[in-house]
């Protein structure tokens, strides 16, 4: 479909898109061969543009009526919240939007590990999606310190001291970040101009995600190439686009309830305290989609071994691609993965679990096991598989029925729902 | 494609279109009414002045939402001046009746109406104000008379609360 | 649709998460029916009103509330006196404000954009005169705490004699509800302490009601309007969700796969 080159119809159009081949890319966007059996799953690529857009679109708003200033930036919120015309409703759309948007890129990443699109030739598609999963974090932390609550004071505090935790220049580092001797003013004011421009660079990546994306094609729930695109796809508009469309709107009325009915539910109590350097809170909790690394973090009882811990979790991640030894794609088709893949799901929830509970007692070693076990997933377990698992047969192609006759499409369909 | 086209004519999609345009809509009016005034900004509406100490030909400026507001206490000869000028020779016509109900006192928004730079006090041809930005000339009831700018300069809505104090809004 | 289950299965394992995060320390607190409460929950004017009173009669005098303003009194979605009525209260508040022409500051009467008037000068004097102790400003005081109204309206009637062997310290008293059931506010409600102008009966748990109701209100003004736009919202995307449902099932039956 997009095969051919495509030529704009207008002379006016012929003429600019011979010097800015904007139609060319817009006729791409639109023709794109995608394929026709991606499951409601592959919709949260496109939530997540939304999601971003939402946050960049209100993050700009509030920008206009907040103070970074330690004195004024908890006024200046509740300035917001009172006499802003609509300031309510636009600050909590992008306090609720911030969890939104970490619970579709939550999603987003389990689908890839279900479907294996973390695999060859998607690598690079991979990666970026693990920066932009880390900017993210970067963003959602400053962020939460803005209102210069309680919780944003303690949590700023609490995260920069992890820096500490290098050798040697350790305490350089911090005071650098700080600005100062605490977390006071000078690291408020940086905070907020890095939360500013956080966005942006995802947005570029985003783009460059997305590049990477259109090079090979999607990756779909049986996990095969196309072999026809004529008979395996359709073009990305209308019948993505209305698609994606339809799981938005879906998403839109769950995030509509809560900005709406249960605001303040994600957040913290003690954030609408305003910072005090003399009196931490009873319980210094990030908030709910930090908490599986916060429990990493937590269970190593040293502190360099701890953050190293944390950040390993994540960065694992990256070498996924190459730890994990199966050639074929889809869970669909490897019994054990398939297990397994549910097992870290419930160890990625437990540990969430315990990242909200105080670290002591029966919740330590509960973290302590769901770590290793997190870190033994990817490190052993992965690699092994791949030689050892018995994988059921592929189908030839995903309209196809599979060779030898059984399982056919309809049970493969079954089988992808991610709800057993 | 074909087919396409003739679908989208289709009362299904018309109507699919139509709410999701009143939703778009909705949703950016929001993002466009947070950028006026807000309500504290609006319930600063009114400011009293003390003028007890305001002397014939003198002039003071107080501020008045952000704006500089002169009060002139003006003299006979100011008065005599602004109100035996012609109509037909103002650029926008008004009595200075109109614009000072008590002749003593001149209450205006001291604004330029050419682009919002404050006049001078006491300048220019007719004894009134004078811009510096781009050399309009006012008279002694705040006119126009020469000069770029296109209208007289604002009379807020005031009121003496009593004999000494004015509120201005 | 099946997806969309799914999906609110998930966030409904979120919030679980948040609420067990603080069951910890959580008491069974006192429950009563808040108007405010649900889907088209408001206020109860009557009681915004009464409460407005009970706070200045009797919690002004050491807690602050400086993000109200007068104004607010008089505003929709809220206690809705009229606007005679705020002026009249705002004027019996002494603002200082300046400096005047003489460079001096001066006591004048309040106006309806003056912010309510803070019992002391600032946090430290506070601190002086009330042992050590700051008694928070309430604005937002109901979202300040992880119990939100129904800890401020259990805290309020929960005062009881100390279990025996409990200790406390001079100024310090015994509240059931309070975190480590000490509390350095003493017990301020009395049956009849206020009188309503609305002859309502000023029981410890009505006026407890009546002020929890306020300070609701004082932290979360715009509540009813978030309510009444929220229930439009999510009628309008459940409409435009269907139309779209209907849209993409048309234009997907030109391929033989089912969405």
């Amino acid at each position: 479909m997009s095969d051919h080159e495509y030529t704009p119809k207008s002379k006016v159009g012929k003429w600019f898109n011979d010097r800015l081949p904007l139609l060319t890319l817009a006729n791409h966007l639109t023709d794109y061969p995608t394929p026709k059996n991606l499951n409601y799953w592959w919709t949260f690529g496109g939530i997540l543009t939304f999601c971003l857009i939402t946050q960049i679109v209100t993050g700009l708003v509030l920008a206009m009526h907040y103070i970074a200033h330690a004195d004024m930036a908890f006024d200046s919120v509740e300035h917001i919240m009172r006499d802003v015309n609509y300031g309510w409703l636009i600050r909590y759309i992008h306090a609720n939007g911030a969890s939104m948007f970490f619970l579709a890129v939550y999603i987003h990443i389990f689908r890839s590990l279900f479907y294996g699109s973390y695999k060859s030739p998607r690598e690079i598609i991979w990666i970026i999606g693990i920066i932009i999963y880390l900017l993210m974090m970067a963003a959602a932390f400053m962020g939460y310190v803005l209102p210069w609550g309680q919780m944003s004071f303690w949590g700023a505090t609490v995260i920069t001291n992890l820096f500490s935790a290098i050798p040697l220049v350790g305490e350089g580092i911090v005071t650098w970040l700080w600005g100062g001797y605490s977390v006071d003013n000078p690291t408020l004011t940086r905070f907020f101009t890095l939360h500013y421009l956080i966005p942006f660079l995802i947005l570029g990546l985003v783009v460059l995600h997305i590049w990477a994306l259109h090079v090979p094609g999607n990756n779909n729930p049986v996990g095969i190439d196309i072999k026809k695109p004529s008979k395996d796809t359709v073009p990305f508009h209308p019948y993505i686009v209305i698609k994606d469309g339809f799981a938005l709107l879906m998403f839109m009325i769950v995030f509509a309830f809560f900005v709406f009915y249960t605001p303040n539910i994600l957040g913290h109590a003690d954030n609408y305290i305003e910072a005090d350097p003399l009196v931490t809170p009873a319980h210094i909790v990030p908030e709910w989609y930090l908490l599986p690394f916060y429990a990493i973090l937590r269970s190593v009882p040293d502190k360099l071994l701890g953050v190293i811990a944390m950040l390993s979790a994540i960065l694992i991640l990256a070498a996924l691609p190459w730890l994990d030894t199966s050639k074929i794609r889809s869970a669909v088709f490897r019994p054990l993965y398939r297990q397994f893949y549910w097992i870290l799901v419930a160890d990625v929830l437990i540990l969430g679990y315990v990242g909200a509970m105080p670290a002591e007692g029966l919740y330590l070693l509960i973290a302590r096991v769901a770590t290793a076990y997190y870190f033994l997933h990817f490190l052993v377990v992965l690699p092994i598989l791949g030689f050892k698992e018995k994988t059921l047969p592929i189908p030839l192609s995903i309209t196809e029925p599979i060779l030898g006759g059984s399982p056919n499409l309809a049970t493969v369909k079954n089988k992808e729902s991610l709800n057993k | 494609m074909s087919e396409k086209k003739t679908n989208r004519r289709d009362f299904l999609f018309t109507a699919t279109y139509a709410v999701g345009a009143v939703g778009v809509g909705a949703t950016v009016w929001p993002m466009i009414d947070q950028m006026n005034p807000d309500a504290s900004v609006k319930a600063l509406a009114s400011t009293e002045v003390d003028v007890s100490s305001v002397n014939p030909g003198k002039t003071i400026t107080v501020l008045w939402r952000g704006k500089p507001v002169f009060i002139r206490r003006r003299t006979e000869e100011e008065i005599s001046e602004a109100r035996s000028v012609s109509l037909n020779d103002l650029k926008h016509p008004e009595k200075d009746e109109d614009r000072a109900k008590d002749p003593q006192w001149l209450v205006m928004l001291g604004v330029c109406t050419h682009l919002g730079c404050v006049p001078l006090d006491q300048k220019g041809d007719y004894n009134g104000w004078f811009c510096p930005c781009h050399g309009s000339h006012y008279d002694t009831s705040g006119r126009i008379r020469k000069g770029p700018a296109p209208t007289n300069m604002e009379i807020p809505k005031y009121e003496f609360v009593d004999a000494k104090t004015i509120k201005i809004g | 649709m099946k997806n969309f289950f799914r999906i609110l299965f998930l966030v409904i394992i979120i919030i679980g998460f948040q609420h067990q995060t603080n069951a910890a320390e959580k008491i069974e607190y006192l429950k009563t029916d808040w108007s405010f409460k649900g889907l088209f929950g408001k206020f109860d004017r009557a009681a915004l009103q009464r409460g407005y009173q009970v706070y200045t009669e009797v919690c002004a005098s050491c807690h602050s509330m400086k993000y109200l303003s007068y104004r607010n009194l008089a505003e929709k979605g809220g206690p809705e006196f009229s606007e005679e009525q705020a002026k009249a209260i705002a004027a019996s508040f002494e603002v200082k404000d300046g400096p005047n022409a003489d460079g001096e500051m001066f006591i004048r009467p309040g106006k309806l954009s003056d912010k309510f008037v803070m019992p002391y000068e600032n946090v430290k004097a506070a601190q002086a005169a009330n042992g050590g102790a700051y008694p928070p400003d309430m604005s937002v005081l109901v979202k300040a705490r992880g119990g939100g109204v129904d800890y401020i309206y259990s805290l309020l009637q929960g005062y009881e004699d100390p279990p025996a062997g409990f200790n406390l310290d001079d100024g310090v008293y015994y509240n059931k509800y309070m975190y480590g059931n000490k509390i350095k506010m003493a017990n301020q409600l009395s049956d009849g302490l206020v009188e309503y102008s609305d002859r309502t009966i000023a029981s410890v748990e009505q006026m407890s009601k009546d002020v929890t109701t306020f300070l609701m209100w004082a932290a979360e003004p715009h509540l009813e309007a978030r309510h009444q736009m929220g229930f439009k919202a999510i009628v309008y995307l459940i409409i435009l969700t269907t139309l779209v449902y209907f849209s993409m099932k048309r234009i997907w039956s030109r391929v033989e796969t089912e969405v």
